[in-house]
């Protein structure tokens, strides 16, 4: 990862800040400079939000063909989650078992390592979900 | 003191091994290695987490807890002796990732074990002097033990936060002590992966001699006896030591059994008093006393008289994780030594 992107873009990995469109109310993870919906009429009218950090699972796969910043948790689950705001984003789900998984299932953002570089390099953290109690 | 505790918060990692597993590889009887050291599993961090994600969640658990603006933190100060990085702190990444930051001081201490609870003694200074409106202390270790040495039936990972502050205060600090000499029972040299220990001498001149000299101390300076305490959390490398400690100060297991949370998860290093004092806090009640003394090898240990507050009955506990809901998990997370080894990073790879 681009050390000095992965830097400019903490707020959002690290506290899932996104931003919310104050003309139609639409909440954008990432971030959106213009609100594609309301297009000029957004312009100055995008506000930050950090949201909550919870939601579900819409759709969620196994992967056994690991990247290799991954292979230490080979197989392990990969999900698109849709925030409680609205706005759906890709994460690993961990502390959950494969048998465990399924479509639904409520989750809440947890702070992990993504990856490093190299064992001299620096280290970046960021969200993943994890299963809450239902 | 003006300052105390306003809220606290908790992780322990959710993979476990047992020492029957580590036994079986290295060719000792790892059931009655188990017994003789009072541990029956030790946590494991997940190979995404480190002392950054650990201080990162008990972190988030306080500040949910306390209900309050994290711009209003005026210091973050995180012991461990397994900080990620030896030059970068693990202190600035938890300001930024509980939006703490900037208008604010950071910095990561070490003290052996004790770290944890030094880092509280500084939030609380700060905060008496009026200098910081709120301060966050955290311990947390990802604990190294070498391939085939004792201590890999003990060294785990967890840590807790603490948010000290001058209002709406859950645990009143009634008094501090502090205990401190040259003693070297246990050491990690610069550069070194695992660290190497003076094997019996960790015992009577080590933790013994500090733990229960501070202890002891403390009770004098408050006029208190072990029967005045509700509960006592001591600093628990196994679980034989402190329950010995407890034993000669007076204390019985009732006292004990709440903060002493090794036997199940194994020896937090500078997460073990800040863990065992969240257990201790997420079943007191009102009027509850405890006393607390942690050892950190080097040596020295930090003892601290207790109250809880009236403000407990309003605290919101359950917005973060009880440490006894995180302790307790499905057979699935007990892991084998290969599963083990893989996690820690204890296989020389290619490139390494």
């Amino acid at each position: 990862m681009n050390m000095p992107r992965f830097w400019r873009e903490k707020q959002g990995r690290y506290n899932l800040v996104g931003n919310r469109c104050t003309n139609c109310g639409t909440y954008y993870f990432p971030k959106r400079d213009i609100c594609p919906k309301c297009h000029r009429k957004s312009i100055g009218k995008m506000e930050e939000v950090r949201f909550k950090g919870t939601g579900k699972v819409v759709s969620w796969t196994i992967v056994h063909d690991a990247h290799p910043d991954y292979k230490d948790m080979r197989p392990y689950i990969m999900a698109i989650i849709e925030l409680e705001e609205g706005p759906r984003l890709t994460g690993q789900i961990v502390d959950c078992s494969l048998d465990e998984i399924h479509t639904g299932m409520r989750v809440r953002d947890t702070f992990r390592k993504l990856s490093e570089d190299g064992k001299d390099g620096v280290i970046f953290y960021g969200y993943k979900f994890r299963p809450v109690k239902e | 003191m003006k300052a105390g505790i306003v809220s606290y918060g908790a992780y322990v990692p959710k993979y476990r091994i047992r020492p029957e597993e580590i036994g079986r590889v290295w060719g000792e009887d790892g059931a009655t290695r188990g017994k003789g050291l009072g541990i029956m599993s030790k946590s494991i961090p997940s190979p995404d987490e480190d002392v950054i994600t650990i201080a990162v969640e008990a972190a988030r658990s306080a500040l949910l807890r306390a209900g309050i603006d994290p711009q209003d933190i005026g210091a973050i100060y995180t012991g461990s002796e397994s900080h990620p990085y030896a030059v970068k702190p693990t202190s600035s990444v938890v300001a930024e990732a509980i939006l703490a930051a900037p208008d604010m001081t950071a910095a990561d201490y070490e003290f052996a074990c004790k770290a944890g609870t030094a880092a509280l003694q500084n939030v609380l200074g700060l905060v008496n002097t009026g200098w910081i409106k709120y301060g966050m202390a955290i311990g947390a270790d990802t604990s190294q033990g070498a391939p085939g040495d004792p201590l890999e039936y003990s060294a785990s990972a967890g840590g807790a936060a603490f948010i000290a502050g001058t209002e709406r205060i859950i645990a009143k600090i009634n008094g501090m002590y502090s205990y401190t000499t040259d003693t070297p029972d246990f050491w990690r040299r610069e550069g070194q992966a695992y660290p190497s220990h003076g094997g019996r001498f960790t015992g009577e001149p080590a933790y013994f001699k500090h733990v229960l000299t501070a202890a002891r101390r403390m009770m004098e300076l408050e006029g208190t006896e072990a029967k005045d305490y509700d509960y006592v959390v001591l600093h628990q490398p196994n679980g034989k030591f402190p329950r010995r400690a407890a034993a000669k100060l007076g204390f019985t297991d009732e006292q004990l059994a709440p903060g002493l949370l090794t036997p199940r998860i194994g020896n937090t290093y500078s997460g073990a008093v800040p863990l065992g004092l969240s257990a201790v806090l997420d079943i007191a009640k009102p009027g509850d006393r405890i006393l607390v003394t942690s050892f950190g090898s080097g040596a020295g240990s930090d003892a601290f008289d207790i109250s809880v507050t009236d403000e407990m009955e309003r605290f919101n506990r359950s917005a973060g994780p009880l440490v006894e809901d995180m302790i307790n998990v499905p057979e699935e997370y007990y892991v084998d030594y290969a599963t083990y080894v893989k996690f820690r990073g204890k296989i020389r790879r290619k490139g390494d």
